[in-house]
């Protein structure tokens, strides 16, 4: 039951690491690696607000520590006119000497003992569970950003962002400012990155400097498995199959783990085939057609 | 409403690739003109268009928009008030959106602001009644994908998106060139209705010499980044095909006869 419930939390959590992923991933069409360092920005900003009392600050502040994030990437991409994959790469990598300065150069903090949101709701409501209020909460955060999220790309400035990813060329001729518009989805997508990481430190009770290493393949593997479920449709079923694609993502690696298919160190190679396979299917799936064309075309030959 | 005063644009100055796209043109347009350019390939039809465009800057020169100077202005903002349609029908349209949604792309900036709503009941009616107009049933396919459309729906769609707020200045790239002859008759037909009924300044690229002396009301002839010919009213109703040819030929012999004398 534990497993049951743990796994749908994290799932849940995480789910809105996978929106961002989504955001950047599907809709501006670029797989932003900001994602491995705005993740633990948003968890040591709130680890450390926690730490000295303000555990709801933490929560805004992670937020906003993803959106700076992606701010600065999106400035490298279009005004430095960095390619795309290696200004996430120098973001990211000098987003690890700020989350140790941030930490205040410990490689983990631990927040056991201190009042973070998840506790501090169980003092508030003492008549439920432990397992009630982490899900409850979880369940609200994903349902909350869901929304927002979804009613925004509804919106002009949503559209603008969903044409920049789908004809970069047409966008740049229009009226609309390409680099601004850039630069605004990048700090939207980090921020979902950054809350995620955030509402993790407070919800696993401690901050570590190396919780986002493979954190991209994690959303990647979110959002393809929720693609899995509900195929590529609207911008809005993609924001729901991601959240539920994470949760069926921990299934699996919790039931992975159980049954003791592989070891937990596993993980991350698993993520990591999950993703690969995912993504080369559409290429097996036409090189697939191909060969069938060419050996009945060799059969008509030979009779 | 739009004045080109002495544009010179040099491409790889200062290496042996150098060339000289256009040399000191000169080019003024009354409001509502429909002004169609002919000239060969590298006369320098497309370099005008993508300077008036803000593709890039001038070495020299200004252009005059409606009296303002956009000579150094970004290009995005310059397309608040120049609508362009490409040959090419993929360039004007995103093709995973659906037709109401690239409508609304153009149109609801101006009219909900960023955070608006970009499709609502109200401009859906408005492109609905927009899309009839031109009788190829797209007013019923609202929600379809622009890329599940033809070359010639997608450039009515671009069209539409360049003209829903009526822009100052119209810039059409040879936009019937990638079409078969009889959409290309048609969207030229809508073309015309358009700009017709909008009052449009308009300056369009052509290859067919024909439509060139048809549409419009002023017709320019370009060669090697300069304006040879300008014909409009009476002029340009007497010119026949024949002797727009003519005149395209002699200057051309003109230019062969110079080379050789430097040769000899």
């Amino acid at each position: 039951m534990t497993l049951l419930l743990g796994s749908l939390q994290l799932g849940l959590l995480y789910g809105i690491l996978a929106i961002g992923v989504y955001i950047s991933f599907r809709i501006l069409n670029v797989p932003d690696l900001t994602t491995e360092g705005s993740f633990t920005f948003g968890l040591a900003t709130s680890a450390m607000c926690a730490l000295s009392g303000h555990f709801v600050l933490g929560i805004v502040l992670s937020i906003f520590s993803g959106a700076l994030a992606g701010c600065i990437t999106g400035f490298l991409q279009t005004k430095c006119k960095i390619h795309p994959i290696l200004s996430g790469i120098i973001t990211m990598s000098g987003l690890y000497t700020i989350n140790l300065a941030v930490m205040k150069n410990a490689v983990n903090v631990s927040l056991i003992g201190k009042t973070e949101l998840f506790s501090y709701v169980m003092e508030k409501m003492p008549q439920l569970s432990r397992d009630t209020v982490k899900t409850a909460l979880a369940l609200i955060f994903a349902l909350i950003v869901c929304i927002i999220i979804i009613r925004f790309f509804k919106t002009h400035i949503g559209l603008c962002i969903r044409a920049t990813g789908d004809n970069e060329a047409m966008v740049s001729s229009s009226s609309i400012n390409v680099d601004a518009t850039k630069i605004f989805t990048l700090a939207i997508s980090n921020a979902c990155v950054g809350l995620s990481g955030g509402l993790m430190a407070q919800y696993q009770g401690y901050a570590d400097i190396n919780s986002s290493v493979g954190i991209l393949v994690v959303g990647l593997a979110s959002v393809i498995i929720g693609e899995v479920i509900f195929g590529r449709r609207s911008v809005t079923i993609g924001i729901i199959s991601a959240v539920v694609g994470s949760i069926v993502y921990r299934y699996i690696m919790a039931l992975a783990t159980a049954t003791h298919i592989f070891p937990a160190f596993a993980l991350k190679l698993v993520s990591a085939c999950i993703v690969g396979i995912a993504l080369s299917i559409p290429a097996v799936k036409e090189a697939a057609a191909l060969s069938k064309i060419k050996k009945e075309a060799g059969n008509d030959a030979h009779n | 409403m739009l004045t080109i005063n002495n544009a010179v644009k040099i491409f790889s100055q200062g290496t042996p690739n150098e060339h000289k796209a256009l040399s000191g043109l000169n080019l003024h347009l009354e409001r509502g003109e429909f002004v169609t350019v002919v000239g060969s390939n590298g006369a320098g039809k497309s370099t005008m268009f993508n300077a008036i465009c803000g593709n890039f800057l001038l070495n020299s020169g200004s252009i005059f928009v409606d009296g303002q100077n956009i000579t150094y202005m970004k290009e995005h903002k310059r397309a608040g008030f120049i609508g362009r349609v490409f040959q090419d029908p993929m360039k004007g349209t995103a093709p995973n959106l659906t037709i109401e949604e690239n409508l609304a792309l153009a149109y609801s900036r101006q009219k909900t602001g960023p955070f608006g709503a970009a499709v609502n009941k109200k401009n859906r009616d408005m492109f609905k009644e927009a899309l009839s107009e031109f009788n190829m049933g797209l007013e019923d396919r609202m929600q379809t994908k622009v890329g599940l459309l033809s070359g010639g729906q997608r450039q009515v769609v671009t069209l539409l998106m360049c003209t829903l707020v009526t822009p100052k200045l119209l810039l059409l790239d040879e936009h019937t060139a990638a079409l078969d002859p009889a959409t290309a008759e048609k969207v030229m037909e809508i073309t015309e209705r358009i700009v017709d009924r909008n009052n449009l300044t308009t300056l369009m690229i052509t290859h067919n010499l024909n439509s060139a002396l048809r549409t419009g009301t002023r017709t320019i002839m370009m060669d090697s980044g300069n304006i040879i010919l300008d014909v409009s009213g009476e002029e340009r109703a007497k010119m026949t095909l024949d002797d727009l040819l003519n005149m395209y030929s002699l200057k051309k012999k003109e230019a062969f006869d110079n080379d050789r004398m430097l040769l000899s």
